[in-house]
């Protein structure tokens, strides 16, 4: 048994069948802190997820348990059916606090990098995606030399161009103006009508309001509600 | 929406030329890693002619060693920056959620660390032959197999050694703590390969420093290529 409190699992499953992620009695510790505690629930697809919470409540924990950059230290989680995080890696987008781009290279230079790694028939064009996220192509800059929102914008072309079926976004909004922030949540309300899966991390709940159809907040590592993004609207 | 992913969805050496072509163009703009192993490595060489004065004969005993030692010191800081760049913005983990298979990363790394440490030991040549006023005396074509070995024997274990230490708060200090015992053998073997050649004492008719450089790369290359994946899995 996990060395965590003994309060109760904290399991929201909806009754729908097939998943996209499941997570079961997750709990993830960092020497004696508990990140995350007994934590259960599915993840839908062509959902729109935003996590809520107190910094340390463990949303970041629970996206990189989900991308499979961290192993959970009790539980299972199963994506796609019955793959690992490791077995599902491809087809996982992940966005972090940091921009996860080399400073040296320029936008563009680092897209095109990045888009080899990927099945050549998978990835966007490179300018197609930074077009997406309101970037020029032909700037040559180096990313090192971006704003903060530029290089959150060029981070987000960079988990589009992969087409990922499940988008995880750790605080997406943060570092942009608010025309900038209107812009990435309608580029998202798109990718969930064309039935990507999308967890995403925000401190700025209103912001993200229009585009969730669940609000999960976590506290103290434990999943404290569930709340359907129609009746939080209302 | 439920298709298997691809585990290699390009070709292996597509891939690492990929890798190699970011590094080498990284390095191209910032010249971190080639300026400052020069400029420890040109120093180590200069104070070790002007400390010891020698003479050529002793020249010729210790311009081995000076030039393992030098190319040794010199490549620890550029070891640790080829993988600080993957770490400082959290590349490392986009890398690590693509499909690609992840020892084309690796063998591009230790790729580019080579040509860098190469470019290093050609401009130091020159300085090194005119300092320790050398000629040698064995078979001199033999340096350009003796060199090429014991340099991709230090960086194939630096490269290695870097990444698995890549997480400690104290890699700077980590990886010369790890490196140099396990580099020992092959700086032996360097360090009296080189010497052989330039005395020409003839006391290595057969070349087992040189044999023994080559195994030393072919074992620990793929012990490195064999346990890559997990060291960069680790946490």
């Amino acid at each position: 048994m996990p060395p965590v409190d003994d309060r109760s699992t904290t399991s929201f499953r909806p009754a729908d069948a097939a998943p996209l992620a499941r997570l079961t009695d997750i709990s993830r510790l960092f020497g004696s802190f508990a990140a995350l505690r007994h934590l259960s629930f599915d993840f839908q697809p062509g959902k729109c997820y935003v996590l809520l919470g107190e910094n340390g409540a463990g949303k970041s924990t629970l996206l990189r348990i989900l991308a499979g950059l961290l192993p959970p230290s009790y539980g299972a989680i199963h994506l796609f059916g019955t793959l690992t995080p490791a077995e599902a890696c491809g087809r996982i987008g992940y966005m972090s606090h940091a921009p996860m781009l080399y400073d040296e290279l320029t936008g563009m230079e680092n897209l095109r990098y990045f888009a080899a790694l990927y099945p050549p028939h998978q990835a966007l064009a490179p300018e197609v995606a930074l077009r997406q996220v309101g970037l020029d192509p032909a700037l040559p800059r180096t990313v090192g030399k971006y704003s903060q929102g530029m290089r959150q914008r060029a981070s987000l072309a960079r988990v589009l161009m992969a087409q990922p079926e499940l988008l995880l976004l750790d605080e997406p909004f943060s570092n942009m103006d608010v025309t900038s922030a209107h812009q990435m949540v309608a580029l998202l309300a798109g990718l969930r009508t064309a039935e990507r899966t999308i967890v995403l991390t925000t401190h700025q709940r209103e912001l993200a309001l229009p585009i969730a159809d669940h609000l999960l907040t976590l506290r103290e590592g434990s999943l404290d509600s569930v709340i359907d993004g129609g009746a939080a609207r209302a | 929406m439920m298709q298997p992913v691809s585990a290699q969805p390009r070709g292996w050496f597509e891939l690492v030329r990929t890798h190699l072509l970011k590094d080498l163009r990284i390095e191209w703009r910032s010249r971190e890693a080639i300026q400052s192993m020069l400029f420890f490595a040109l120093l180590v060489v200069v104070l070790f002619s002007m400390a010891f004065d020698p003479t050529a004969a002793a020249s010729r005993e210790i311009a081995g060693g000076v030039l393992c030692v030098a190319t040794l010191f010199a490549s620890v800081s550029a070891l640790n920056q080829a993988w600080t760049r993957e770490i400082r913005h959290e590349v490392l983990d986009a890398l690590r959620l693509t499909p690609a298979d992840r020892s084309a990363i690796f063998v591009a790394k230790v790729l580019a660390n080579f040509f860098f440490v190469t470019v290093v030991q050609i401009l130091l040549g020159p300085v090194f032959f005119i300092f320790y006023n050398l000629r040698p005396l064995g078979n001199g074509w033999l340096l350009l197999a003796v060199i090429p070995l014991g340099t991709w024997a230090l960086v194939a274990n630096g490269t290695f050694f870097a990444a698995l230490s890549i997480r400690s708060r104290n890699r700077e200090l980590l990886l010369p703590l790890i490196l140099f015992p396990i580099f020992l053998p092959a700086l032996l073997a360097m360090v009296l390969a080189v010497k052989t050649v330039l005395t020409g004492d003839g006391s290595d008719p057969h070349l087992l420093w040189l044999k023994m450089l080559a195994g030393y790369d072919i074992i620990f290359m793929t012990v490195s290529l064999l346990l890559f994946d997990t060291v960069l899995q680790a946490e």
